[in-house]
C-alpha cells in the first residue's frame, strides 16, 4: 500500500523571534506531484526548507498556506505515515523491540512484524537493549526498522545517515532500497547529497535557496539493482553538475 | 580500598562516634532529660509491644500517605498545566509564590478555625503546605520535555492514552519521584504539628503529651520509631522506584 501526493504549496513564511516586523520566507511557491510507490530524493543547500517541507506534509507543521492531496482524496490522518528524522528519537526508556512496537497498531503487533524487521535489519540479538547501550548506526537501524514496520504509505526521511561513517551509512542505504523493493512505499528522502541521491532514488527534485521552488526535475534511469561504485552513478553526478554549476547551492545558472 | 566501601566506612563510623557523643552526654547530665540510649531502647520496646505506639505511628502514617496522594496528584496536574501551558503559567503562577510563601503553621491554624478540628482540615492543612513544592518540580520538569519525541508519537499516530503514558510521563518521571521523596520528608514533619495542634492521636498528639509530662524518654522513642519506618519506606520504596525508572541509564 502507497499512496500517490500532490502538493500545492502558495507559501511558508516564519515570524522570526527576535524582529516581529521581519520574516523569514522558506517556500516559495511550490509543486510537486510524486506518484504511487516512488522513490523520491530532495536535494537542495541547507537552510532551504527543505525539513519544513517535511514538516509540512507529515502536519507537524499546520500552518500550511496550500493544498497537499493523497491518494483517493484521503486525509492525512487515515495515511499511514513514517518519518526518520536527522536523529534518531528513539524513547530511551523503552527497549529496542518495544521501540518498535510502540507506533504499531494491535494487529501489526500480534503478526510478529516488529521481529521480523529486526532481524532483517540483523537486530535480533539486540531486542532488549536500551538505545543508549548501541552505537549510532544500530540507534539508526532501529529507527529506520520502526518506520518500515509501520508498513507506512508514505514514508518521510530526512538526511536520515548523516553522521554516520560511510561504510555503516552504505549499510543502511542497502537496508532502505531492500525493504524498499519488497515492500514499495512512496518515499520522500531529503538530503544533501548528491551521490546518496542518485543511488538511492528514481527522481530528484532540486530546490533552490529559500525561498525554495522547484529548479529542476530529474529522472533517474539507471537500472535497479544498482551498485555503490557503479560508474554510471559518478558520470551522472559529474553530468548535473558540469551543466548547471551551482545547482547544489540552490542557484539555477542556466535561468 | 575501592573508594566507595572506605565511604561508607566513614559513614558507619560517623554514626558510632554519634552514639558514643550521646552516651558520653548522658552519663554526665540528668538521666530524665537527657536519657541513655539502652534506656530509650528500652522505653521504645515496651511502648511496641504494648500496641499504643502502633496506634499512633499508624495513625500519622495514614495522614501521612492521604495527604502525600492528594498533595501528588493536585501538585502533578498543576505542574503539567503550568508547565505546557504559558496562559496557566501567568494564571497560577502568583497563587503558587503566594502559597509557597506562607509559613505551614498559618496554613495549619486557618485551616483548622475555618474547617473545625477535624481529620479533614488536618489533611487539607498538610496538603496545601506541600502542594507549590510539587508544583515548582514538576513545572520545571514539563518545561523541559523533548517536544520531538512528541513528534514521533504524532506522525506515526499513536494514540493520546499512548503518547501520554509512554512518550510524556516518563520524562517527567524523575521529577515526580524527586517532588515525592521531598514531599514525603516534608509532609511527615507537618504531620506532627498539625497533629500536635489538633488531633487526638498520632505521633504528634503523643510527643505533646509526653511533652507535658517531661517525658524524654517516650519523645525519644517515638521520634526514633517514626525515623526508622520513614527510613525504611525510603530505602524500601522511592529507592527500588528511583532504581527502576533509571534502568535504561547506562
Amino acid at each position: 500500500m502507497s499512496t500517490s501526493i500532490k502538493i500545492n504549496i502558495k507559501s511558508k513564511v516564519f515570524q522570526t523571534n527576535t524582529n516581529k516586523r521581519k520574516k523569514h520566507f522558506a517556500i516559495g511557491k511550490l509543486n510537486l506531484n510524486i506518484s504511487k510507490g516512488e522513490f523520491c530524493s530532495i536535494i537542495g543547500p541547507s537552510g532551504c526548507g527543505k525539513t519544513t517541507l517535511l514538516n509540512l506534509i507529515s502536519g507537524l507543521d499546520k500552518s500550511l498556506n496550500g493544498k497537499i492531496i493523497f491518494d483517493k482524496k484521503k486525509q492525512l490522518k487515515d495515511i499511514r505515515t513514517a518519518y526518520m528524522f536527522q536523529n534518531p528519537r528513539l524513547l530511551p526508556w523503552l527497549t529496542v523491540l518495544e521501540n518498535v512496537e510502540v507506533v504499531l497498531s494491535k494487529e501489526q503487533k500480534e503478526s510478529n512484524r516488529a521481529r521480523e524487521i529486526l532481524n532483517i535489519m540483523g537486530l535480533e540479538e539486540f531486542l532488549g537493549y536500551y538505545p543508549s547501550q548501541l552505537s549510532g548506526g544500530m540507534q539508526r537501524r532501529v529507527a529506520l526498522a520502526r518506520s518500515y514496520s509501520s508498513q507506512p504509505e508514505l514514508f518521510l526521511l530526512d538526511e536520515p545517515f548523516v553522521s554516520l561513517d560511510d561504510e555503516m551509512a552504505n549499510k543502511l542505504r542497502d537496508m532502505l532500497i531492500s525493504l524498499w523493493t519488497n515492500e514499495p512505499t512512496t518515499i520522500i528522502f531529503v538530503t544533501h547529497d548528491l551521490r546518496e541521491a542518485i543511488y538511492l532514488a528514481d527522481r530528484i527534485i532540486f530546490l533552490s535557496s529559500a525561498p525554495s521552488r522547484v529548479l529542476m526535475d530529474k529522472k533517474i534511469g539507471i537500472r535497479r539493482p544498482r551498485k555503490l561504485d557503479d560508474r554510471k552513478i559518478e558520470s551522472l553526478r559529474k553530468s548535473i553538475i558540469s551543466r548547471n554549476k551551482q545547482i547544489l547551492k540552490g542557484v539555477d545558472t542556466n535561468a | 580500598m575501592p573508594i566507595r566501601k572506605y565511604l561508607s566506612s566513614i559513614k558507619g563510623f560517623s554514626f558510632i562516634l554519634l552514639f558514643i557523643l550521646w552516651e558520653l552526654l548522658s552519663n554526665f547530665s540528668n538521666p530524665a532529660t537527657f536519657p541513655s540510649l539502652l534506656s530509650i531502647g528500652k522505653t521504645l520496646f515496651a511502648e511496641v509491644l504494648d500496641g499504643e505506639l502502633i496506634f499512633h505511628l499508624g495513625m500519622t502514617l495514614y495522614r501521612v500517605f492521604v495527604s502525600f496522594f492528594i498533595a501528588m496528584i493536585v501538585g502533578i496536574l498543576i505542574g503539567m498545566l503550568m508547565g505546557n501551558y504559558k496562559n496557566f503559567d501567568s494564571f497560577f503562577d502568583g497563587w503558587n509564590i503566594l502559597f509557597l510563601n506562607i509559613p505551614a503553621l498559618v496554613l495549619i491554624i486557618l485551616s483548622y478555625i475555618w474547617f473545625g478540628l477535624t481529620e479533614v482540615a488536618a489533611i487539607v492543612a498538610v496538603s496545601l503546605n506541600k502542594i507549590p513544592n510539587v508544583v515548582v518540580t514538576i513545572r520545571e520538569g514539563a518545561k523541559s520535555i523533548d517536544k520531538r519525541l512528541l513528534q514521533v508519537a504524532f506522525v506515526y499516530k499513536v494514540s493520546n492514552v499512548k503518547k501520554f503514558f509512554i512518550f510524556y510521563i516518563p520524562q517527567l518521571f524523575p521529577y515526580i519521584i524527586a517532588a515525592a521523596r521531598g514531599g514525603i520528608s516534608l509532609i511527615w514533619k507537618i504531620v506532627l504539628v498539625v497533629e500536635l495542634l489538633g488531633r487526638s492521636n498520632g505521633v504528634g498528639f503523643k510527643i505533646h503529651e509526653f511533652f507535658q509530662f517531661f517525658d524524654i524518654k517516650s519523645i525519644l522513642a517515638y521520634t526514633i520509631a517514626f525515623v526508622i519506618v520513614m527510613i525504611g519506606l525510603e530505602l524500601l520504596f522511592f529507592k527500588p522506584l528511583d532504581n527502576y525508572s533509571r534502568r535504561w541509564r547506562t
